[in-house]
């Protein structure tokens, strides 16, 4: 399943911490982060529920870029 | 700006006029220090909570420790410097924060002023669809919420919200949103739209065909939104770089604090440790990567945008890259460098008829139009011709095979069915009707064949109807597929951006391909291909290049997904309306103008240039910089132009993706 989310970033470089950070979360398949667009797209692993990984993957983001947001509805 | 970059603003303009307060207060010693830390702690409180967040997180050795440990640093020495009687500099470390933020605050206001503009070029999206209600007032809802069926009314000027099929009404549509082209389209009752386009003149009633997320609109804004994910070679270089170069400068800079002191000191000579400690925090903020980490998705995001601007539609970055190093091009033919419609382009009567053409009946006799008709159609091919082209789109209109259609069209004119009479029609020959008392057979040769005509073989190039009148053969009119106006110029074109070879692919014959090939002047043609043999021609050429070179393949997108995908690139044309084509490419033309793919291959090169320019550019100017710094000759100011100076240069070179002209 992939799902695609509105996030809030500010540099490039964040960007790319929260790709990583999000990558690492158990759960998550895949994950990209665009800076450009504003958005993260997460693949999930099979039989993932995406609500709670996304809980985590918010946290992790939220633990090496505190300034970031992401949008999970 | 946002709330944000307002309030980095109004600290920026705070400490420096705190800054330039100091310089002129008298005071000395720590109270200095504690005096110059406000403006320090105003600018970079934030720098430095996420460094210590950073650390307790396991995140060093990223930018915000790079300038915390600067700064923190060179205040640091000034402090010490004081606690032994010389006058300690604290200016320059709140300096060097200060003008960090600076830049950081411009490339936020530029990234995101270019990333809005970008966005805006692509934004398509319509805000609502006009529904009518029993009572016949119009409601605005969300394009969301209509289904499918339902009938939704477009007036002038507003965008079409959902794909669907013109129920009420006459207009003409802008396309320009979806193919950078301003021709404008006709749509009338029964005719297909798609959403996006923009209505121009009359008042639209159109019965939705499809779900808005299904539609035109929302598919193509789908893919360029996810285009920036798919990420080229060379952003995953920057990315990967990023993670090994900034732990190895902090590193560096540690050894160049450390390892020269501990050398003067085994010499005997004097350790000199603050001069290599400012070397070391110097050396820390030239570092910074900050410059090729924003410039490069930019640059790529850039070019994607400027290039869906003008109706080519690019799927990744990556393809940007891959389209930047195309050498081959290889072609479909019908539908991509010919329009892929039948059209008359030859009527040859054989000189018995045009001795014989004066005295049949048939111009005269047919109709009131048929006045009119035989004039323009002999106009265009003589008298004899004409009549040999009236009598076979009369006999032939009965048929709705392409081919009768595309006689009728060249007859030009309304035909009255009820002068023909007696038809019979031979499968896989032709057919015999008799027309205003005229007995004509029109068919291939095994017709003629078959009526033991004697006809002409020496024919051109194409499909050929061959016409019996009263028994006797009357010559022939050749039918063939007619190359686009704009397809010799876009070989040109693609030869002149430095595409080595082109070569057409084509199911079609032998004769006809030569011709269209010569007439184009591309290198290579293949013909008479099965649609698996394009693969594997496709493949013989894949396997015959150089390993840099990479092969981009255009078709327009019906029956050649293998060969789409079999191809490093595979480009689709005229893909408005077919969501096939859109699918399977990795580059889209909206329209199906063969120059747009010279045009997305400039658009890609100089998007690749840029990037190229920004790496070397700032890996050059940091380079040097470091060194410099290492041996003591740039200061504090060089290097903060080596941060921040470099990244605006590379942002600011970035936007220029966005506009590409063609000469």
């Amino acid at each position: 399943m992939k799902k695609t989310y509105k996030i809030e970033v500010d540099c490039a470089n964040c960007a790319l911490k929260m790709e990583e950070a999000a990558k690492k979360v158990e759960g998550v398949q895949e994950a990209t982060v665009s800076f450009m667009t504003q958005k993260m797209k997460v693949e999930f692993a099979e039989g993932a529920d995406d609500k709670s990984v996304m809980q985590a993957v918010r946290k992790a983001c939220k633990k090496v870029e505190d300034d970031c947001e992401i949008f999970l509805d | 700006m946002t709330k944000k970059q307002k309030l980095v603003l109004y600290r920026i303009i705070l400490a420096a006029v705190l800054m330039a307060a100091l310089y002129f207060v008298p005071v000395k010693g720590y109270l200095r220090f504690a005096l110059y830390l406000i403006p320090y702690m105003i600018i970079g409180y934030d720098i430095l909570r996420k460094a210590v967040l950073g650390i307790v997180h396991g995140e060093i050795f990223d930018e915000n420790f790079l300038m915390a440990v600067a700064t923190v640093g060179a205040m640091l020495l000034g402090v010490y410097n004081e606690a032994h009687g010389v006058e300690g500099e604290f200016a320059e470390g709140v300096a060097v924060m200060l003008f960090y933020q600076i830049g950081e605050l411009f490339q936020s206001v530029a990234v995101g002023k270019s990333r809005r503009n970008i966005s805006a070029l692509m934004d398509i999206r319509p805000d609502y669809a006009n529904v009518e209600d029993e009572s016949g007032n119009l409601e605005q809802v969300d394009p969301d919420d209509v289904e499918v069926g339902t009938m939704i009314v477009v007036r002038p000027g507003e965008k079409i919200p959902i794909d669907g099929i013109v129920a009420e009404g006459n207009s003409t549509l802008n396309t320009s949103a979806l193919t950078g082209e301003s021709v404008p389209r006709e749509a009338g009752i029964g005719d297909e739209v798609i959403s996006g386009c923009v209505n121009l003149s009359g008042v639209l009633r159109i019965r939705t065909t499809r779900e808005f997320g299904e539609s035109t609109v929302s598919k193509i804004l789908d893919l360029v939104e996810n285009s920036s994910m798919k990420k080229a070679r060379t952003e995953n270089f920057i990315t990967k770089f990023a993670r090994y170069y900034t732990p190895a400068v902090c590193i560096s800079a540690l050894a160049l604090a450390v390892v020269p002191v501990l050398i003067n000191l085994c010499m005997g000579n004097p350790a000199n440790w603050n001069v290599w400690m400012i070397r070391a925090l110097t050396f820390l903020v030239i570092s910074c990567p900050c410059a090729l980490v924003i410039s490069i998705p930019l640059s790529f995001f850039g070019g994607i945008g400027g290039a869906s601007a003008k109706g080519i539609l690019v799927k990744g970055s990556n393809y940007l890259e891959v389209l930047a190093q195309t050498k081959y091009v290889v072609f479909d033919k019908t539908g991509t460098l010919t329009k892929g419609v039948f059209q008359v382009s030859g009527v040859y009567p054989s000189e018995a008829f045009q001795g014989e053409a004066s005295a049949l009946p048939a111009a005269d006799g047919m109709s009131a139009g048929g006045e009119e008709i035989g004039r323009t159609a002999a106009e265009r091919y003589g008298e004899a011709g004409g009549k040999l082209l009236a009598l076979a789109a009369y006999a032939e209109s009965y048929s709705s095979h392409p081919i009768s259609r595309s006689l009728r069209e060249a007859y030009g004119a309304e035909i009255s069915q009820a002068l023909v009479t007696d038809v019979e029609e031979i499968g896989g020959h032709g057919v015999i009707a008799n027309v205003g008392g005229v007995k004509v057979a029109a068919g291939n040769a095994k017709l003629m064949a078959k009526l033991g005509l004697e006809y002409d073989r020496n024919t051109g190039v194409g499909t050929i109807v061959h016409v019996a009148v009263n028994g006797s053969y009357g010559g022939y009119i050749l039918i063939s597929d007619v190359v686009k106006e704009q397809s010799a110029a876009a070989i040109t074109a693609l030869k002149k951006i430095g595409v080595k070879k082109t070569i057409m692919l084509t199911g079609d014959s032998a004769a006809v391909a030569q011709q269209v090939a010569e007439q184009l002047g591309l290198d290579e043609v293949k013909s008479e291909l099965l649609p698996g043999d394009k693969v594997e021609a496709v493949e013989a050429l894949l396997a015959e290049k150089l390993p840099k070179e990479r092969l981009a393949f255009a078709g327009d997108g019906i029956n050649d997904a293998p060969v789409l995908s079999r191809a490093d690139i595979g480009v689709a044309m005229g893909a408005l309306g077919s969501d096939a084509a859109i699918e399977a490419a990795d580059v889209v033309l909206m329209d199906d103008n063969p120059m747009k793919l010279a045009l997305a291959m400039g658009i890609a090169r100089k998007c690749m240039r840029i990037v190229y320019e920004n790496i070397v550019f700032a890996l050059g100017i940091k380079a040097a910089c470091l060194v410099l710094g290492a041996v003591g000759m740039a200061n504090m100011w060089v290097a903060i132009f080596a941060d921040v100076g470099v990244m605006v240069l590379a942002v600011l070179n970035a936007v220029r993706c966005l506009h590409y002209t063609s000469e």
